[in-house]
C-alpha cells in the first residue's frame, strides 16, 4: 500500500488547519453560507436530511487494518457506531456534527486519510479495479496510476472550480470491474500492439446521472509517461469550455456530446501539443517510487490447491457455497481474494458497524497482509488470503453476520442511501433493497437465478448506478408519493450499456413483484448457461414488457 | 480592494468605460473598446484591458505585447475559467500584470497566484467581509502542492526529486 | 441564496438545521419570541399570513446570525393535534431514517420526555 512521506503528511495536516479556519470564518460571518458550502463539500461535509454527513475518501478503495480501525473508532466516538460504504468506494458517516469535523479530520490524518475532494465541482476520489494486483487477467496494476492521479488532482490550483464534478477511474485488467466507461475519464491500461509497451486507452465523457452516457475513446494508446500532461489538457479544455449556464449540462459528457467526439479530441490534442510534457509529468523516479509501494506482499510458496480447504468444503455445504460465490482466483497459487458481503439480507446495502469494521481489520491483519479493499458494489475484499485459512475466516465472519454468500447475485444490491438520509433524494432506496433481498433470500433460488445485478438510486443523480444495473430501479416522486421506475439491460462492465425503461412508475410495495416477474421471464426463456444479462441482450425488452402487459390485462 | 501577495495594494489604474482614454497614464478599458483605445494611445501611455473568462486566447494573443495589464473577470468565485485563461496567457508569453477581478474568496488566493495572477481586485461586498489579514492567513495554509509548473518552485514532485538527488549524492 | 424559499400552503411550520450540530430544529413559541426546539411536536404552527411572516422573519434573522441553515416553511396537517408535514420528505425530517427506527427523532433523540416538555 502507498504510505505518506513527509510531503503528503504536511499536505494533509495543512488541509485540517485550513478547514478549521474555514469553519471559524463561517461562524464569524466572513464567509456566507453560499461561499462556505463548496468549501465544506470539498472537505466531504454535506448537509443531509437529519444531520451533516461526512464522506471520507478511500483512494482506489484501498485500506489498511489500522485505517479501518480508525474509521471504526470515529464511527463510535462521533457517529452512531456505523458507516456506509459508497459506490465511489468512500465511507460516509451519517451523523457527525460540524463542530467535530476538524477533530475527525485530524484523526484521519493520523492514519494517512482525508476527506479532500469527496464532493464539490472538482476531481473526486479516484477509483480502480478492486482486484488490482490480484486479478489473473491483469496487464498492469492500476493503483500506481491511481495514486499519481490522487496526488496530482489534490487541491489543483487550476481545476478546483470546474463546471461540475469530475470522476476518474482506472483499470489494468481485461475485465472492467471499475465501471470506467461511466466515468468522466476512464483509463484502461493496455499493451501497444507494436511496441508491447503498456499505454493508456483514454475515454472521456462517460457518466450516469440525468443524462447517462458511455465514455468515448479520445486516445487509443497514450504513453504512460505523458499521463499528467494529457490529463491537464483534457481538464483545461473542459474547464474553459464546459457549460456553466446549466448545472444539468455541465458535465464533460455534455461538452463531448455537443462538441462532437472528433472536435473535442482535436481540441484536447491541440492543447496537449502546446504543453511542455517534461515540465508537467512525473519523472520516472517518482513513478517508480509510487509503484514500489504496490509491490506484491511476501507470499508463501504454496501449491495451487489446498486439501484442508477441500476437506472443509466437502464437510460443510454452506461454506462450500460461500467459497464458490465469494472468492476470486488469485495470481498467486494457493491464495484467493475474499469478497465480504455487506449485503446481509434485511440490512442496508453497504452499511457496516464499528464492530464489523474492527473484525474485518483484525482478519486482514491476521490473514491478508493488513490490507482491505472496498468495491464499488459496496462490499469489502480481503485481497490475499491463503486457501487453507478460508474456513477459519468464514466462521469468524459468520459470527458477525458477514458471511452472506451472495456476491454478484440478486441480493447483492447496490443502493444509495436514498431519502432515508439524503437531502437530494426523491424517494427511498434502502427499504426497496431490503424488500427485494427478503423476497429472494433463499440460497437455492439465488443460485438458480445466477449473476444478476440490481442497482437502486433514490434520485436522478444515480449514485446507485441504476442505469448500468442489469435491473435498474430509480426512485422518483410522482404526485406526492414515492414512485419507482424499472430499467433493464444496463451493464457496468467492458460491455457497458445503459438500461432501457421497462416500467415507468411502480409503488414501493409493487417493486418486489415486478422483479419476480422479470426473473420469471428469464428463467422460462433462458438457454443453457445463459446469464440474465445475456438473456436480456438476446431477447431484447419485448418479452419482459409483455409480462407486464399481461398483468395489466389480468388486473 | 486590491491585493497582491504582499497584502493590500493601491490601484493606480483608471477604469475607462470606452476608448476615450485621453492621456490617462494607466488606462483600463473594456475588451470591446481595446482596438480603439490602442489606436488612441498617446506616447508613454499604458493600456490595460478587462476580459471575460470566456475569451479565446487566439483573440487576444497578437495584442499581448501592447498590454501592461489584463484583468480577467470572475463573474462568481465558483467560475474557474479565469484560472485556465491566466495559464494560457502566461504560456502565450504575457509578462504584464495579471489581475483577477471579481468576488473571489480567500481560499482561492493561492490558486490564483499559482496560475499566474499577480493581484486580486475585490468588489466592496466581498472585501468588507474578508479583510486583508484573512487573505494573508489563507496563503499560509497552502504550502507545497503536487502539481508541477504552477508558480515558482515549491512543488512536491520536484522537492522529492531534489531530495532523491541529494541522497544519491550524499 | 435566500434564507426562505417560496411560502407553502398554510398551516405551516418552520424547520431548519442547526449550523454547528446539523440537527433538524423547529421554530417554537418561547413567550413573546421564538426559539428553536429539536422536538417537532413543539413546532409553532402558522395558520395565517401574519404567523407565516413571523416565522419567515425569524428564519432570515437566525440564518443571518449564523445559527441555522436551510431554513424553510413546511406545510403541515394538524388533525392529530400535532403538526405533521404533508410531504413525505419533510415527514422524514421529523422522524429519522425509516430503516433505523432506533435513530433520530422517532427514537426521541434530542427530545425531552413528554413529561418534561416546557
Amino acid at each position: 500500500m502507498y504510505r505518506y512521506d513527509e510531503f503528503d503528511e504536511r499536505f494533509v495536516r495543512e488541509r485540517v488547519e485550513q478547514f478549521s479556519d474555514q469553519v471559524a470564518r463561517r461562524l464569524d460571518g466572513s464567509l456566507t453560507e453560499d461561499e462556505f458550502k463548496p468549501l465544506r463539500l470539498k472537505n466531504g461535509v454535506y448537509l443531509q436530511l437529519h444531520a451533516y454527513m461526512l464522506r471520507i475518501a478511500i483512494p482506489y478503495g484501498t485500506l489498511s487494518s489500522r485505517q479501518l480501525r480508525q474509521l471504526a473508532l470515529i464511527g463510535e466516538r462521533y457517529d452512531r457506531g456505523y458507516g456506509h460504504f459508497t459506490t465511489r468506494t468512500n465511507l460516509q458517516f451519517n451523523w457527525p456534527k460540524l463542530r467535530d469535523v476538524p477533530e475527525i479530520l485530524g484523526l484521519l490524518a493520523d492514519v494517512e486519510m482525508h476527506c479532500i475532494q469527496t464532493s464539490g465541482n472538482c476531481i473526486r476520489n479516484v477509483t480502480a479495479d478492486h482486484f488490482a494486483g490480484i486479478a489473473r487477467d491483469e496487464i498492469e496494476d492500476p493503483r500506481p496510476t491511481a495514486e499519481l492521479i490522487r496526488q496530482w488532482s489534490s487541491q489543483h490550483p487550476e481545476f478546483s472550480y470546474l463546471p461540475r464534478k469530475f470522476k476518474i477511474a482506472v483499470t489494468g485488467a481485461e475485465q472492467d470491474r471499475a465501471v470506467i466507461k461511466a466515468h468522466d475519464i476512464g483509463l484502461r491500461i493496455r499493451r501497444h500492439p507494436d511496441t508491447h509497451e503498456t499505454c493508456y486507452e483514454v475515454s472521456v465523457g462517460g457518466g450516469l446521472g440525468r443524462t447517462p452516457m458511455i465514455g468515448k475513446v479520445v486516445r487509443d494508446y497514450l504513453p504512460k509517461a505523458d499521463l499528467l500532461a494529457y490529463l491537464e489538457a483534457i481538464m483545461r479544455v473542459y474547464n474553459l469550455e464546459g457549460r456553466r449556464d446549466n448545472k444539468y449540462k455541465a458535465r464533460v459528457k455534455i461538452l463531448v456530446h455537443e462538441t462532437g467526439l472528433e472536435e473535442f479530441t482535436r481540441r484536447v490534442e491541440a492543447e496537449f501539443a502546446e504543453l511542455d510534457g517534461p515540465s508537467i509529468n512525473a519523472d520516472p523516479a517518482e513513478v517508480s517510487r509510487i509503484a514500489a509501494y504496490f509491490a506484491p506482499p511476501t507470499y508463501r510458496a504454496l501449491p495451487e490447491r489446498s486439501t484442508a480447504l477441500e476437506t472443509a468444503r466437502a464437510g460443510n455445504p454452506d461454506f462450500d457455497r460461500w467459497v464458490e460465490v465469494n472468492t476470486t482466483a488469485h495470481k498467486q497459487p494457493g491464495y484467493a481474494a475474499i469478497t465480504i458481503s455487506l449485503k446481509p439480507v434485511g440490512e442496508a446495502p453497504g452499511d457496516a458497524t464499528s464492530e464489523q469494521m474492527r473484525l474485518v481489520a483484525d482478519l486482514a491483519e491476521e490473514f491478508s497482509f493488513s490490507e482491505i479493499r472496498v468495491t464499488h458494489a459496496q462490499n469489502l475484499v480481503l485481497p490475499h488470503v491463503k486457501l487453507s485459512d478460508l474456513f477459519a475466516i468464514w466462521r469468524r465472519l459468520g459470527e458477525a453476520g458477514l458471511s452472506s454468500a451472495n456476491i454478484g447475485l440478486i441480493t447483492d444490491i447496490i443502493a444509495c442511501p436514498g431519502l432515508d438520509y439524503c437531502a437530494l433524494a426523491t424517494a427511498r432506496s434502502i427499504p426497496i433493497a431490503q424488500a427485494i433481498a427478503r423476497r429472494f433470500a433463499e440460497d437455492t433460488r439465488q443460485k438458480e437465478i445466477g449473476e444478476l445485478n440490481i442497482k437502486i438510486s433514490g434520485c436522478i443523480n444515480a449514485c446507485g448506478h441504476h442505469h448500468v444495473g442489469h435491473i435498474g430501479i430509480l426512485g422518483l416522486e410522482k404526485r406526492g408519493i414515492e414512485s419507482y421506475q424499472i430499467t433493464l439491460g444496463g451493464d457496468a462492465t467492458q460491455d457497458a450499456a445503459i438500461g432501457e425503461i421497462l416500467v415507468p412508475g411502480l409503488a414501493a410495495e409493487e417493486v418486489p413483484d415486478a422483479i419476480e416477474r422479470i426473473v420469471a421471464v428469464y428463467l422460462e426463456q433462458r438457454q443453457a448457461g445463459e446469464s440474465f444479462i445475456e438473456n436480456v441482450r438476446r431477447l431484447g425488452l419485448a418479452p419482459f414488457k409483455a409480462a407486464f402487459l399481461e398483468l395489466d390485462r389480468a388486473a | 480592494m486590491l491585493l497582491d501577495r504582499n497584502g493590500p495594494a493601491s490601484d493606480s489604474w483608471t477604469h475607462s468605460d470606452g476608448a476615450a482614454i485621453g492621456n490617462i497614464p494607466l488606462a483600463l478599458v473594456p475588451w470591446e473598446a481595446l482596438p480603439e483605445a490602442l489606436a488612441n494611445r498617446v506616447p508613454g501611455q499604458q493600456i490595460g484591458v478587462v476580459v471575460p473568462g470566456s475569451l479565446a486566447i487566439a483573440e487576444i494573443e497578437a495584442l499581448l505585447p501592447e498590454l501592461a495589464l489584463i484583468a480577467i473577470g470572475f463573474p462568481a468565485y465558483s467560475d474557474g475559467r479565469g484560472f485556465s485563461l491566466a495559464r494560457r496567457l502566461r504560456r502565450a508569453g504575457f509578462t504584464g500584470r495579471l489581475r483577477a477581478s471579481g468576488p473571489l474568496i480567500v481560499d482561492q488566493f493561492a490558486y490564483a497566484l499559482f496560475c499566474g495572477f499577480d493581484e486580486i481586485a475585490l468588489p466592496a461586498s466581498s472585501a468588507g467581509r474578508q479583510p486583508a489579514e484573512q487573505w494573508q492567513r489563507a496563503l499560509s495554509h497552502v504550502g507545497a502542492r503536487y502539481q508541477r509548473g504552477y508558480g515558482d518552485g515549491g512543488n512536491i514532485l520536484d522537492q522529492r526529486r531534489a531530495k532523491r538527488l541529494a541522497q544519491a549524492a550524499g | 441564496m435566500a434564507a426562505v424559499a417560496k411560502r407553502p400552503a398554510l398551516p405551516a411550520i418552520l424547520l431548519a438545521n442547526d449550523l454547528l450540530d446539523g440537527d433538524v430544529v423547529f421554530a417554537s413559541a418561547a413567550g413573546e419570541t421564538l426559539a428553536w426546539t429539536r422536538d417537532p411536536a413543539l413546532a409553532l404552527v402558522a395558520d395565517d399570513d401574519t404567523g407565516a411572516e413571523r416565522l419567515e422573519a425569524f428564519a432570515v434573522s437566525e440564518f443571518a446570525a449564523q445559527r441555522v441553515v436551510d431554513a424553510y416553511l413546511v406545510d403541515v396537517e394538524t388533525s392529530t393535534g400535532r403538526p405533521v408535514p404533508r410531504h413525505y420528505r419533510e415527514r422524514m425530517k421529523t422522524l429519522g431514517p425509516s430503516n433505523r427506527r432506533d435513530l433520530g427523532k422517532q427514537a426521541g433523540e434530542g427530545i425531552a420526555p413528554s413529561g418534561q416538555r416546557a
